[in-house]
């Protein structure tokens, strides 16, 4: 079934691409289609899922055989955290897939690189060998630099070139330390859970702290931790928005996810070593991002720097949960709440992008300055961005808040000066984002946005099914929880 | 004798006798038959080739000429370039007078480069590299009415003359150092002597002479300008076949020198570091196409010699330079038909929004580009990937650290040529193609780069399991 997930999206990518005669009408339906298929295939996966004290980590395992000699093969698997991860990436797919789109005239094209994007994205987060999981992890950045490069706007060319000079960097980083890594097992071997079981390189303090380097160097450029993450702004600027929704909610979270899974999985000695300057990095995104944030006046670079804010939590969470100090149980807490803040992430940044999307759609202008009193002309569009943002700065009831409390109330037992630094984060975050709301939705209306249209209903509908999970995490996130803690405890060994 | 033993490179020079034959026979609109005949050449030569895979790894005429697994390998591969090349040539050549001659250069050339894959004896190695050199020159050169292709032709001449001399003075003094020719007996002579001055400055010369061959430092200095001045079918064929025979040829002859007296792994290594990162750094600022992938064909002969670099310290090395020459062939060679497809459209500005008016031309540049990038799953990625299993195997984790620094610097000119296809609006409503040749060769080479990534596993296990001689 996770197969069938990652390959269905890429086999109608590649239908979509013989298919010459296929109209604007025609690629849409078939990407809707296929992109709901992972979305109930993932669901399935979920429902089968075993919760049980003895159940074996990794689940829905499927194998195949691709080049035995160097130990790399065709392994898909999901534990609790992947599938959380990759549910709620399939969720956002679908939702920026169904989102109205420019497509230029290209629509065939345009659809062909999101499900291809969709199907390599995916393969990131289900993939249980670690050279599979750096061929998606390539791929993805295949699919986002057509997608930026072809269908943005302004500088789109140079921010796509940006974005893929950057993350490229650290995925070869990444690569070099894979193999050093799986060098470290005899025979050579990629898959993740013998690589877990086996800790490869523990005890070799030189050389697992250079793997480790490459690690955080290119995850760090990926998640963006600061000082890595220049190419975020242009490369969400200048991307449509339901791209910049899939950077995002999708593809940021590559970086928080391979974190978890390979570092702080495979090595959890030398993780444990640097957790404390990983945190201070964190600790510096949180502050920075969000200071960044609050002085742009563009709304889709405020949006993109609160992404440095939030994934910093996420970041923090991970270092608090690797470092070999603090309790037990405070450790894990602070491992599931950044999970649930990459849930809660993608979901949220997701429907705050695909709006500032539909901003650009209208108006093509991203300028705060420029807007004021969009209550009157469009309430059901001024709801859904109150409501996004709202759950953003952390409120509670709403999913940021449960991921925010559980990454700080287990870090305060590890670093509980970092945690009070990084609380101001969360402050700022607030003012930047009721500011974004006044000076778009309040005062006067501009003469020129007299006809602003309001939300149409396809764009309602996408817009209801992301904040209704929003709201239900934020409710009862019980159902999310258990199945993220069942990773979270064999991640850090603990079983 | 064991006549036997010779025979695809026998077939070969008899294709080419035909070829020529036939090209002095045939008017001059009948032309294009040469390149069926010398297709059949080339393919009779593989076959035979392919039937000596079962047998026993051997050296053979007087220990002159190694049949193993590396030179089998390496052999199928040039053949298939040549062969690939040789489906560029009818459309391109169709306005020249009397083009039937250059099939017989190109059996000539090929047959060059077979021996260097396959020589055990440094005199052989000479005259392999020779063939290979006074045929490749007259290839660059063939439009001799047009003044870029005879200064390609002539710089390659140049540098040429003079390597090719320093090489057989180095021959000379290898040769008088230990009183032998033959690789076999020159082992044992290796055995435990101490590296004198002569010796070292005799083993420098020749690897000069090789890097010549392989268009990496000090002698890449004609490789832009073969790429962009030689006929494209005669440039898809000049920056590829060469290239593999001689990095054989340089593992084969290295493998003799102890690693431990001589040290040249460092400096094999070192030599790898330079051509990488000046034929990325060179390759930046290119406005030219074909000059562009000239020099970035450069680069990925610094890479190759990574693995050359780990030679006796890995088990990878071999399996990856043979997996690695492969996959390189296969997109050079896609994106030198799509030049050569393109008529030869050189300047990056006639590439723009190529996407729109040749979308599928586009998508096998792109394929092209991004294999020599290594993104999976094309074939340029498992190249790259064993290498850089065998260069962190082999100790030389530095080395690997810079073929990524230079991966991402090459990502910039590569995405600049993709930059210019898939994002600028088009410069011409209509874009003219050549005919059906050069787009099966196109198409061949495009589903090779796919391909050759997907299925690495049977093309690999044969690669591991074979072995180089002496």
């Amino acid at each position: 079934m996770l197969t069938l997930a990652v390959l269905l999206p890429l086999l109608a990518a590649l239908v979509l691409v013989f298919w010459r005669n296929a109209d604007e009408g025609a690629a849409r339906r078939v990407a809707i289609g296929t992109a709901c298929i992972p979305v109930i295939l993932l669901a399935a996966v979920w429902w089968q899922f075993d919760l049980s004290d003895g159940a074996p980590a990794f689940q829905s395992v499927e194998e195949a055989r691709w080049i035995p000699s160097l130990g790399v093969a065709w392994r898909m698997g999901v534990d609790g955290m992947s599938l959380a991860v990759s549910a709620m990436s399939a969720l956002v797919f679908l939702a920026a897939v169904a989102w109205p789109a420019e497509t230029k005239g290209r629509a065939r094209a345009y659809y062909a690189w999101f499900l291809f994007l969709e199907g390599a994205s995916l393969g990131v987060f289900l993939a249980l060998d670690l050279l599979l999981f750096y061929v998606f992890f390539d791929l993805s950045l295949v699919g986002m630099y057509f997608l930026i490069g072809r269908w943005g706007h302004g500088d789109a060319p140079r921010a796509a070139l940006k974005f893929f000079i950057y993350t490229l960097a650290g995925s070869l980083a990444i690569l070099l330390a894979i193999i050093a890594l799986a060098l470290g097992m005899d025979p050579l071997s990629f898959d993740i859970r013998e690589l877990i079981a086996r800790q490869p390189l523990a005890g070799q303090a030189l050389p697992a702290a250079l793997v480790l380097l490459g690690f955080v160097f290119g995850f760090a450029i990926k998640t963006p931790l600061f000082p890595f993450h220049t190419w975020l702004p242009p490369a969400h600027v200048d991307a449509p928005g339901p791209v910049s929704a899939i950077l995002a909610g999708v593809l940021l979270k590559m970086g928080g996810y391979g974190l978890i899974r390979i570092p702080l999985s495979m090595m959890r000695e030398t993780f444990a070593r640097y957790a404390f300057v990983l945190a201070i990095l964190a600790v510096i995104s949180i502050v920075y991002g969000a200071l960044v944030a609050l002085g742009q006046r563009n709304l889709k670079r405020r949006i993109a720097y609160t992404s440095v804010n939030h994934m910093g939590y996420a970041v923090l969470g991970i270092a608090a949960a690797g470092a070999m100090a603090g309790s037990e149980a405070g450790r894990q807490l602070a491992l599931t709440g950044a999970v649930v803040e990459m849930v809660a992430h993608g979901l949220i940044t997701g429907a705050l992008f695909l709006i500032a999307g539909s901003f650009w759609q209208r108006t093509q202008e991203y300028e705060l300055d420029a807007y004021g009193g969009l209550t009157h002309v469009a309430p059901r569009l001024a709801t859904a961005m109150t409501l996004a943002a709202f759950a953003s700065l952390g409120l509670p009831g709403l999913a940021g808040f449960v991921a925010e409390f559980q990454i700080f109330a287990g870090t305060f037992t590890v670093y509980p000066w970092l945690a009070a630094i990084a609380l101001f984060g969360i402050l700022i975050t607030a003012a930047l984002f009721l500011q974004m709301l006044q000076s778009l939705f309040f005062g006067n209306l501009p003469a020129r946005w007299r006809d602003f249209a309001d939300l149409r209903r396809i764009e309602v509908i996408v817009l209801v099914a992301l904040l209704a999970l929003v709201v239900l995490i934020g409710v009862y996130p019980r159902w999310l929880l258990v199945m993220i803690d069942s990773a979270s405890r064999s991640a850090l060994g603990s079983i | 004798m064991p006549i036997g033993d010779l025979m695809p490179e026998i077939a070969l020079l008899m294709g080419a006798v035909t070829v020529m034959l036939a090209a002095l026979l045939l008017p001059r609109e009948r032309q294009g038959w040469c390149a069926p005949l010398a297709l059949i050449a080339l393919v009779v030569s593989a076959g035979l080739c392919a039937l000596q895979w079962n047998e026993a790894a051997h050296l053979t005429f007087s220990d002159t000429w190694a049949i193993d697994g590396v030179s089998i390998s390496a052999r199928l591969i040039i053949v298939a370039v040549a062969a690939s090349t040789v489906l560029l040539c009818p459309d391109w050549f169709r306005s020249e007078r009397r083009h039937g001659e250059y099939y017989a250069m190109l059996l000539l050339s090929t047959l060059g480069a077979l021996l260097m894959a396959g020589a055990a004896d440094t005199l052989q190695l000479v005259m392999g590299v020779l063939l290979s050199s006074v045929t490749g020159y007259v290839m660059a050169a063939y439009h001799r009415d047009w003044a870029l292709s005879l200064e390609a032709g002539m710089k390659y001449f140049l540098i040429g003359a003079l390597t090719n001399t320093l090489m057989m003075i180095g021959v000379t003094l290898l040769f008088g150092m230990l009183g032998q020719t033959t690789y076999a007996a020159m082992t044992s002579g290796l055995g435990g002597v101490v590296p004198s001055g002569a010796l070292l400055l005799g083993l420098t010369l020749v690897v000069i002479g090789l890097a010549f061959k392989l268009g990496a430092v000090p002698a890449h200095a004609w490789m832009p300008d073969v790429a962009e001045g030689a006929p494209a079918p005669a440039a898809a064929f000049l920056t590829t076949a060469p290239k593999i025979g001689a990095a054989i040829a340089l593992a084969r002859l290295l493998m003799l020198f102890p690693p431990a007296a001589f040290a040249w792994q460092p400096l094999v290594a070192a030599l790898a570091a330079a051509t990488m990162t000046l034929g990325n750094l060179a390759a930046l600022g290119q406005t030219d196409v074909r000059r562009l992938i000239g020099w970035s064909s450069v680069s990925q002969s610094g890479y190759a010699l990574m693995a050359i670099a780990v030679l006796g310290r890995s088990a990878e090395a071999l399996p990856a330079l043979l997996f690695f020459l492969a996959g390189y062939a296969a997109a050079q060679i896609c994106a030198f038909s799509a030049v050569t497809h393109l008529r030869g459209r050189t300047a990056l500005d006639h590439y723009r929004g190529l996407a729109s008016t040749r979308p599928w031309i586009a998508a096998a540049l792109t394929l092209s580009f991004l294999s020599l990038v290594g993104i999976p799953p094309l074939a340029g990625f498992v190249g790259k990937l064993t290498l850089f299993v065998a260069a962190l195997q082999g100790g030389f984790a530095w080395l690997a650290v810079v073929a990524v620094i230079n991966t991402v610097i090459s990502l910039f000119y590569y995405l600049k040529v993709l930059s210019a296809i898939y994002f600028a609006p088009p410069a011409t409503a209509a874009v003219a193609v050549l005919g059906h040749w050069s787009a099966t060769a196109l198409w061949v080479s495009a589903m090779l780069t796919l391909g050759l990534g997907l299925a690495a596993q049977p093309i690999l296990d044969a690669f591991r399991s074979a072995n180089m001689l002496p």
